[in-house]
């Protein structure tokens, strides 16, 4: 509980990425760094539940920014992850609404048992924040990426999965949470998350936010996949094909009805995300598809199921063509002939 | 409160609701209940503050059976205490049951947290006792941990920060019943010692006998005022099995069903 120093490096700066590229490779230091702290300190102004936790990360994360001002609510419980998400658990069976941040490796893949038997199973609000998710901490290397957590997180019943798309999304986010009854899971990046909503949006759990529309196909991207993917929809544009691009933040509950919609009224559904294919939004998508009798062009595109070689993020998402060129190129491939379903 | 002769009567009833529960479900861990009966007998008759028509009141001690395993014995008394009808415990782990061999907070009033996965309830204690001093109450939060359990790493993490934040009011009970599934704890992976391996984790100690009833109420009694800074632990002696000669430091007898002449020999044995 003891107050700690906020901290003006972003969190990727913290971690010396003197490369300042976001996955689409545009230069981002303009771009708010985490909004995590600084938003759950405005909103425990009013809200007395919100407590924040952390183990020994609250300089990568900033929730400094929320201890420096409730310090009696902020809780730094070392390098013990998995006693944070069950202390939190004990927090909110106290009637506290705790946020729990750690990187999205330790949060999901070291306390998957926390989160299901502590948090899911009682249907107690704990939101584990897992933070510089996917590969986003770039030559840092296996240790450190969360490939795997939104297949691990969504196949736990009672938990929420979503994924933050920008700094005023993660901003619906959290306030969201705080009426959600049961445990959450938030998936963020890693702070420089370019831009997509100028505006926080006002977002329901499991509807999709549609934020382009079109008819040849339908990119269904989650997270920091989805500004990349608004970029391909651009680039195919001016080649004459039109994308639907869906916002999927909302991974667990999925909104079956967006891709459902997808598949009837488009020409192919690619999914798009920073994380391992098995498993993930892509794997839910699909299951979503074969339940109701649907097999449309599809395509899962995010990293192949193997460990990523080291590299700087933006090589990595240009390596794994995670990038704009690199989803419209995947959309080129699913609609031609050859590629067809 | 309670004479000594009236809780020793209580942890009779434990142990012969135990058995009776193991016999409708066909298997319990009744060994490892014999081993704390007296400790829950101590609490929840003559320590915890409680009010059984008030199961969320605020202000209450918190218990988290962190050995989540002993709940059949733990259902019996919060049923006598009156948190619910104990003819529920009549269809006792049935399809649909809210009483399984581990315990569900969502579905039992007086189940402060669920548990059965070991090397947990030290933390939630942790996060019950931070959100209670948060919160300006002087409850206590009080965890029963196995002896065994303790190999589980967690439970240091928790110990760590229970000092380092300092959490008077969290007290863990530790039922040092030797005795794990594999065999001895000793053999298998040493736990001790207990008490001096918690108080180099900043804790406050005491070591009793766990079955001696007086012994009990007078840690519970030596504990310090609530709204203390260094949390505690209380490390009591037992004898997993206690009670009945054949189990008692037997590891054949950990989990599993009694039926037929085990289970008349057994009650007949609690009930001489």
């Amino acid at each position: 509980m003891t107050p700690t120093q906020g901290t003006t490096q972003s969190p990727a700066e913290f971690f010396g990425f003197k490369d300042s590229r976001s996955v689409d490779g545009t230069d981002t230091r303009a771009v708010p760094a985490f909004v995590f702290g600084a938003e759950l300190a405005e909103l425990a102004d009013h809200d007395e539940r919100i407590v924040v936790l952390t183990a020994d990360l609250g300089r990568s994360n900033r929730a400094t920014d929320f201890g420096a001002r409730h310090p009696e609510r902020f809780v730094n419980v070392g390098i013990a992850e998995k006693n944070m998400i069950t202390l939190a658990a004990g927090m909110a069976a106290s009637g506290f609404v705790p946020f729990a941040a750690t990187f999205g490796s330790f949060a999901a893949l070291l306390c998957a048992e926390q989160i299901r038997t502590d948090c899911a199973y009682p249907n107690l609000p704990v939101r584990v924040v897992g933070h510089h998710s996917g590969m986003s901490m770039g030559f840092y290397g296996t240790s450190h990426h969360s490939l795997e957590d939104l297949g691990m997180m969504r196949c736990i019943a009672d938990l929420a999965v979503v994924c933050a798309t920008d700094a005023n999304h993660l901003r619906a986010l959290l306030r969201l949470s705080l009426d959600h009854p049961g445990a959450m899971y938030l998936r963020l990046g890693r702070g420089r998350d370019p831009e997509v909503y100028d505006v926080v949006p006002e977002l329901e759990l499991g509807r999709a936010e549609t934020l382009r529309d079109g008819s040849d196909l339908t990119i269904i991207a989650t997270g920091s996949e989805v500004h990349p993917a608004l970029q391909a929809a651009t680039e195919l544009a001016a080649e004459g094909l039109s994308a639907r691009v869906v916002d999927m933040w909302t991974i667990s509950p999925l909104d079956r009805q967006a891709v459902l919609d997808a598949a009837r009224t488009t020409g192919g559904v690619l999914t798009v995300e920073e994380a391992n294919v098995t498993g993930g939004l892509g794997s839910a998508v699909a299951e979503c598809l074969l339940d109701a009798g649907l097999a449309p062009r599809f395509r899962r595109h995010g990293v192949p199921d193997e460990h990523v070689p080291v590299g700087p993020p933006a090589a990595l998402y240009a390596h794994y063509r995670l990038d704009g060129p690199g989803i419209a190129a995947v959309a080129r491939e699913l609609l031609t002939k050859e590629n067809a379903a | 409160m309670p004479t000594t002769r009236e809780l020793a009567e209580k942890a009779r009833f434990v142990r012969t609701e135990t058995v009776r529960l193991t016999r409708i479900a066909g298997a319990g861990h009744y060994s490892a209940v014999f081993s704390c009966a007296e400790i829950l007998a101590a609490l929840y008759y003559a320590e915890l503050r409680l009010d059984p028509g008030r199961p969320d009141l605020p202000d209450r001690d918190r218990f988290v059976m962190s050995k989540g395993h002993a709940a059949i014995g733990l259902y019996p008394v919060l049923a006598d205490l009156g948190y619910f009808d104990p003819a529920e415990l009549d269809g006792y782990t049935r399809l649909g049951s809210p009483f399984g061999d581990h315990p569900d907070m969502k579905r039992i009033a007086g189940v402060d947290f669920s548990s059965g996965s070991l090397g947990h309830g030290l933390s939630v204690g942790v996060g019950m006792a931070l959100a209670g001093r948060l919160a300006g109450s002087d409850h206590r939060s009080w965890v029963l941990l196995g002896d065994g359990e303790l190999a589980e790493g967690q439970i240091w993490e928790a110990a760590m920060s229970a000092s380092h934040f300092g959490l008077g009011n969290l007290v863990a009970v530790v039922d040092a019943n030797q005795l794990g599934i594999d065999g001895f704890v000793s053999d298998v992976m040493a736990a001790e010692p207990i008490a001096e391996r918690f108080a180099a984790f900043g804790w406050g100690t005491q070591r009793v006998d766990g079955h001696d009833l007086d012994a009990l109420l007078a840690a519970f009694a030596a504990l310090p005022a609530r709204g203390g800074t260094v949390p505690q632990v209380i490390v009591a002696d037992t004898v997993k099995g206690k009670g009945v000669a054949r189990m008692e430091l037997s590891p054949d007898w950990h989990v599993g069903n009694l039926a037929g002449a085990d289970y008349d020999d057994v009650l007949a044995e609690l009930t001489r």
